[in-house]
């Protein structure tokens, strides 16, 4: 009987044991879950303009204590103190528009790319060059060395009132003027003094002006760009969060001569090397996860730490894109694009949700919000199709091609929003086609609905002569998220991955624990312990009739 | 009707310990794999993991005691009388006829017994063990040379191990009942006194 109680006590040890363990786990990843992430108090970010750090008042500066004309001349006054600042500036992508891929060496930029949104800058600058930073590029002629062409503007103001207007080929409106076009509200004078006197650093609503707006309006292109992030809540993005962390872009964008680092033509993908020390960078990307998290980051949990090796930091801690409430484009079919109403007016015809789902100057639009990312290996090569790529019309265009799979050290499997739709190519010279949308001039698509002629004006510019022959090719493009980062506790669970059809499901070459991905193991394991199971059931079976029979 | 002691305090705790265990892990794990939800898969992996420890820890006590007290002479195995079993197995047990296998305390396990321990010991408990390892160590492989194992093949490996134990499992638990009575080795394993003829 003593001897009972004390297999019963081990027993109840034993089961303790495993519960207090169990519940320990438990308890750590509730608290990890309560702990509020700002560690940095709101005070000293450095985004907030009402408390500048700055030990320049622009205001008192007698260079810019004048009625400026023009943003060129706003430039001139910059560069009376910043003397080198224009020289930085036109070393950047963000002046040329250009980049030369490192591993192929071909010419890309936004100057060279054909995407499938609006497609191409080419012929369309006067429009495009709302986002240039720079002033008066309206066409192949614009001079790239002019120090005074510099826009230091678009970057610095703080007053949230200055904005570059499409069609005035990178100036913002010096007069009163209608904007939207048609829509009978005006934009007063921009007030360059006020402008120039408040310049500051660069902040979310600079960055934003343009990258919030990418493809032709708010949360359009990236889907983890929008305007939700000037002022987000902690949900939306973890580090932006404005009564949290409150980053600006520049926080991880870090900058050096006005060169702006982070990537989408030469993203870096993984990095093995951890946590950047201060002053220790070197070559590498300090805007990376990695960069200030270091690779194995994961404190409560360390399991979490060894997917590191395959898994992105983005594809967990982003688990959707669009997180905010603006809806991002899915598609753009520019193949009904043109259809007029009866007196042969252009015409627009919302969603259900408000937004334009067709337009004649482009087509149809789908959109879509919280969105579920793909997922697809990436080394940080891409691979575009340019124009002259061979382009027949039979399979779909990768207008950019991740590279990487599952073999390549190199590569961890990413979260993509994948663009797609139709666009114009030329079916003579086989390539995707340059084509004129926007201007006052008879050939612009957007103004007269007439491919032939939008066709021949964009194709001139390349000095390809259009064949005269277009049609529609489906189009992708793969847009790597890498924003609206979610706090921890909205990150991916284990099991949105490791249960069957799964998150990355689709994803080849890795095993998952989890996904019942075994059947043919299982069936036979299954086979041999029912077959057991039924043995002993018959042993016994026999057993107890035999011991009745004897009874 | 006869009483001997055979099964000590520590070795009860031991094998009550690991049958708890064992199921315990089964669930866990075959839900890890993916078999069926139970705890939830974030749990089920903590809980096997916790338990992989605590049956490790349980094993450097069953280890030292088993080398400590001599009793580890117990498992050696011998093909003596092993057909006798099998025949008691196949008619014997269903006609009452007498168990061929006398306990002692020297000798607490019938060679059939043996023949599964020793098969426990050297094929399914180091199937098990060197894959969960590997399973539970997998990216710091490259320290023991085995950098570039697929973790595929470690599962594999760890599941072939898991099915060989659910069938031990429950060939062990029905032959708990094939004592010289139905009763009698649950009894000796609960208490340490086992009835014999």
């Amino acid at each position: 009987m003593k001897k009972q109680r004390y297999i019963i006590g081990y027993l109840l040890f034993l089961i303790g044991g495993v519960m207090v363990s169990s519940a320990g786990y438990a308890s750590a990843k509730a608290e990890t879950m309560q702990k509020p992430a700002a560690a940095i108090p709101a005070t000293t970010a450095n985004t907030k303009k009402a408390k500048s750090n700055s030990t320049a008042d622009h205001s008192k500066f007698k260079e810019l204590d004048k009625n400026f004309n023009s943003g060129p001349e706003v430039t001139k006054a910059c560069l009376t103190c910043h003397t080198e600042a224009a020289k930085q500036v036109h070393a950047t992508k963000h002046w040329t528009w250009e980049f030369i891929n490192p591993a192929t060496k071909r010419k890309l930029g936004k100057k060279n790319v054909i995407n499938n949104f609006c497609t191409s800058t080419k012929t369309n600058e006067t429009f495009c060059s709302a986002c240039h930073v720079g002033y008066g590029w309206k066409d192949d002629k614009f001079d790239f060395t002019e120090e005074a062409a510099v826009d230091c503007l678009a970057c610095h103001d703080t007053t949230k009132s200055y904005k570059k207007i499409p069609g005035l080929s990178g100036h913002p409106n010096y007069k009163k003027m209608e904007w939207p076009p048609h829509s009978g509200k005006f934009r007063p004078a921009t007030d360059l003094k006020k402008i120039a006197q408040n310049v500051g650093q660069t902040s979310r609503d600079t960055c934003g002006g343009c990258h919030f707006y990418g493809g032709g309006g708010d949360a359009v292109k990236h889907g983890d760009l929008d305007s939700s992030l000037k002022q987000p809540g902690k949900y939306l993005d973890v580090h932006m969060d404005a009564k949290g962390l409150n980053f600006s872009c520049g926080k991880c964008h870090l900058s050096d001569s006005h060169e702006v680092s982070g990537s989408r033509y030469a993203p870096t993908s993984i990095d093995k090397k951890g946590a950047i020390m201060r002053g220790k960078a070197g070559e590498r990307n300090p805007t990376t996860c990695v960069a200030c998290h270091d690779n194995a980051p994961h404190k409560e949990y360390a399991k979490l730490n060894d997917h590191t090796d395959k898994i992105a930091c983005q594809t967990c801690h982003i688990p959707e894109f669009a997180r905010g409430p603006r809806e991002t484009k899915m598609t753009w079919d520019w193949s009904t694009a043109g259809k007029l109403d009866e007196k042969g007016h252009p015409i627009k015809i919302n969603s259900s949700s408000g937004a334009v789902a067709y337009d004649s100057k482009k087509g149809d639009f789908t959109y879509d919000r919280v969105v579920i990312p793909e997922y697809k290996w990436f080394n940080g090569e891409v691979k575009f199709t340019l124009f002259g790529d061979k382009v027949d019309g039979s399979d779909i265009v990768k207008i950019n091609d991740m590279m990487g799979g599952p073999d390549d050290p190199n590569a961890l499997i990413w979260p993509f929003k994948v663009f797609r739709g139709k666009q114009p190519y030329d079916v003579g010279n086989q390539t995707l086609a340059v084509f004129h949308t926007a201007g006052k001039d008879e050939a612009a698509f957007w103004g007269n609905f007439d491919w032939e002629k939008s066709m021949k004006a964009g194709m001139a510019s390349t000095g390809v002569e259009y064949s005269g022959k277009m049609a529609f090719v489906e189009t992708e493009m793969s847009w790597p998220i890498t924003h609206m980062v979610a706090p921890k506790e909205d990150a991916l669970t284990c099991a949105q991955c490791h249960k069957e059809n799964g998150r990355l499901s689709k994803v080849a070459g890795i095993y998952q624990p989890g996904t019942n991905s075994t059947p043919i193991l299982d069936m036979l394991g299954s086979i041999v312990a029912w077959l057991t199971l039924l043995g002993v059931i018959i042993h016994g079976g026999i057993r107890v009739i035999q011991s009745r029979k004897g009874a | 009707m006869e009483r001997i002691y055979i099964f000590k305090r520590f070795e009860r705790f031991w094998h009550w310990s690991q049958a708890l265990l064992i199921m315990f892990m089964l669930l866990s794990g075959f839900e890890v794999h993916g078999s069926f939800t139970l705890f939830g898969f974030e749990n089920a992996v903590a809980y096997h993991t916790i338990s992989a420890w605590m049956i490790i820890t349980l094993w450097i006590f069953a280890v030292f005691w088993t080398f400590t007290t001599g009793e580890w002479k117990q498992y050696i195995p011998s093909m003596e009388k092993v057909d006798a079993m099998i025949k008691y197995y196949i008619t014997g047990i269903f006609t009452n006829a007498p168990h061929p296998f006398k306990q002692t305390r020297l000798s607490k396990h019938n060679p059939l017994q043996k023949l599964a321990y020793i098969f426990v010991l050297v094929v399914i408990n180091p199937i098990i063990w060197f894959s969960g390892w590997a399973y539970l160590f997998y990216n710091d492989l490259a320290v023991v040379g085995l950098q570039g194992l697929p973790l595929e093949w470690i599962a594999y490996v760890h599941v072939i191990g898991a099915y060989m134990m659910l069938v031990f499992f429950i060939a062990h638990v029905y032959l708990g009942t094939a004592g010289h009575t139905p009763t009698s080795h649950i009894k000796a394993m609960i208490t340490g006194w086992e009835e014999t003829d």
